[in-house]
């Protein structure tokens, strides 16, 4: 902090300028709250979880260090913790293979300037200010065996939220229904960022509309790309409202995050093996999360 | 669900190449995203919008997807107008008979929902009038001065609003435990503004790097204090920032599910979101019910998303159009 300085434009060298002790406080104030904050109340848990970890706990009696003994018995005697990380690439996959590349295409035929263009980014948007918890109950009318649309139409008498062999993929229907908006929005963006002349001089060399977008669109589009990919594999990990609202994440819907919470909240309270999953399903996130912060910042530094 | 929430970006793709096109949603003063003019006038031949067999294929394409896309709410909607009786004997797929808003009496009074929405207001409020004063505080120390940590800070914050909530729940619940604020909704305020922060510390700082470095200077020669330069000089310009993150952290934190239903015991102190778990089942006993709550559920930011939907989409693109 002794090297405080005003922000000046990149290109001039930096002035250095002195402030005064109570704007040094101030500042450090300003910037102190709120970081403390966030440290007590997300990254000092986070800590936590890592601690937790490696401890057997009830919340009642004495905490008990055990080593790694959760996260051998996660892997080996804990029959939901495989179906539910399968579950989760699922997940991951199925939102970033398909209602991914469905946004992004939606989004290459909104940009085209057509009418009534802000009529449908609305209308593919709207699932997107709904609650995956919503979304959830809005689809158990579609889904529902008796009395659901698709049954009701089709005549057939599919059980699809209770039948474990295709219930995820049910699921999956409607988190990518809410997914492919906020996919279509992040492109449109990204879209109009794009400097025309680029396409152009595409197109007079002789390109084709599907070459111009893959050779020379879509590689200027990076960034949001990287974007895309974090927003994509974050929504895939977190996915727990959706599950949870129709059977509590039980019976083929088991996610990560259902484990972690059964394991807190249920009749059990077996904090330390919780927590072990929690830090799985951390040191995932944090993969993407570094990544991501890396593209992100990289050229800042160099300001 | 939380509403993914993030999209912060890449705040060097206005530099790069983009420059030309971006209108940078970041840049104060220029339209946000979502009501920006036509890109200039350079029309190519893809552009005009005749009728050609393609536009056609084009829009009718994208018609049928837009019905698809609309049919789980229409049909909700639909169910929600039709009375049980109605339904149980004709089928859902049917012509209606009567259409009335009985359902909707029902389900407002028996599950008692203004009581849920109230909950929802007293959280969601308080929670993105703090989250915004405090991130703007942050925002601006770190935008507009440089230090050593400056970076380092900044991804502090981002990547804080990037862990998945249930990576934390576990010592937040003994902690909020020990702390007395369990099954409190002004611990769910706090978790909300601590868990936002981190996005709203992103997208505010990149809006006011935007911002001419003369701001400062100037207040600096008038002999204001940085308090004066943050409250009276860079907040009114980041005002259409503030306005895009106060419509879509209110629309978040609404639709919050985990927190409350983790760190709240009583149903009774529910927002609307989290108790639609407890509902389910106990008072929405048929479909139609079900339908007219989950529509009643949806409206108030469905209302807000048609009304301000320029906000909503700023919001969003603001991180990642620098």
């Amino acid at each position: 902090m002794s090297t405080l300085t005003q922000k000046t434009r990149p290109a001039k060298a930096r002035k250095v300028r002195r402030y005064s002790t109570t704007d040094r406080v101030v500042l450090a104030l300003m910037l102190g709250i709120p970081a403390l904050v966030v440290l007590a109340f997300v990254w000092g848990p986070a800590l936590g979880s890592v601690f937790l970890s490696f401890t057997r706990w009830n919340g009642v009696t004495a905490i008990q260090p055990v080593g790694f003994q959760n996260y051998e018995q996660i892997a080996t005697i804990y029959p939901p913790f495989w179906p539910a990380l399968l579950n989760n690439v699922i997940w991951l996959l199925v939102l970033a293979l398909v209602a991914t590349p469905l946004g992004l295409f939606l989004a290459v035929l909104l940009d085209k300037n057509i009418r009534g263009t802000r009529i449908y980014q609305s209308v593919f948007y709207l699932p997107v200010v709904l609650s995956l918890a919503l979304v959830g109950f809005i689809w158990t009318l579609l889904y529902s065996q008796n009395q659901g649309l698709i049954n009701q139409l089709s005549g057939a008498h599919v059980n699809w939220l209770g039948n474990s062999d295709i219930n995820i993929w049910a699921v999956l229907v409607a988190a990518s229904w809410r997914h492919v908006g906020y996919i279509m929005v992040l492109y449109l963006a990204g879209l109009k960022g794009v400097d025309p002349s680029i396409k152009e001089a595409a197109s007079i060399d002789g390109a084709n509309q599907r070459q111009t977008f893959f050779r020379v669109v879509f590689p200027v589009l990076k960034p949001i790309n990287v974007i895309v990919l974090v927003v994509t594999v974050i929504e895939g990990l977190r996915a727990f409202d959706i599950v949870y609202i129709i059977n509590k994440g039980t019976n083929g819907l088991e996610l990560l995050s259902v484990l972690i919470t059964n394991n807190i909240i249920g009749e059990a309270s077996r904090i330390g093996f919780g927590s072990a999953i929690a830090v799985i399903l951390l040191v995932i996130s944090l993969v993407f999360i570094v990544t991501y912060l890396v593209q992100t910042f990289r050229k800042e530094d160099a300001r | 669900m939380s509403a993914a929430t993030l999209t912060p970006g890449e705040p060097d793709s206005a530099r790069d190449g983009a420059a030309a096109g971006t209108a940078g949603a970041a840049t104060p003063g220029a339209p946000l995203p979502g009501s920006r003019p036509s890109r200039g006038g350079d029309g190519g031949a893809d552009r005009k919008a005749p009728l050609r067999p393609g536009r056609v294929i084009l829009h009718v394409s994208l018609i049928l997807w837009g019905a698809i896309w609309l049919v789980p709410l229409a049909w909700a909607v639909y169910t929600s107008l039709r009375p049980y009786a109605e339904t149980a004997e004709k089928g859902y797929v049917s012509l209606p008979d009567t259409l009335n808003f009985d359902n909707y009496v029902a389900a407002w009074t028996q599950a008692d929902l203004p009581h849920y929405f109230l909950n929802s207001l007293y959280i969601a409020v308080p929670a993105v009038v703090v989250v915004l004063f405090m991130s703007s505080m942050a925002a601006f120390v770190l935008a507009r001065f440089s230090f050593k940590l400056n970076l380092a800070m900044l991804m502090f914050f981002t990547a804080a609003n990037l862990l998945p909530q249930q990576v934390i729940i576990t010592p937040l619940y003994r902690m909020f435990l020990s702390l007395d604020i369990y099954n409190t909704q002004f611990g769910v305020v706090l978790i909300n503004v601590a868990f936002q922060m981190g996005f709203c510390v992103f997208v505010l700082s990149n809006f006011m790097k935007a911002l001419p470095d003369e701001l400062g200077e100037a207040a600096q020669v008038d002999g204001a204090g940085v308090w004066r330069q943050y409250y009276q000089i860079v907040l009114p310009l980041t005002r259409p920032a503030l306005a895009a993150l106060a419509t879509l952290e209110f629309a978040w934190i609404y639709n919050d599910f985990f927190w409350a239903l983790v760190l709240l015991r009583d149903g009774d102190a529910m927002p609307v979101t989290s108790a639609l778990n407890n509902l389910k089942g106990a008072f929405f006993t048929d479909n139609n019910l079900v339908a007219a709550g989950a529509v009643m559920i949806a409206l108030p930011t469905v209302v807000m998303f048609l009304a301000l939907q320029k906000h909503f989409v700023a919001g969003l693109t603001l991180g990642s159009n620098k």
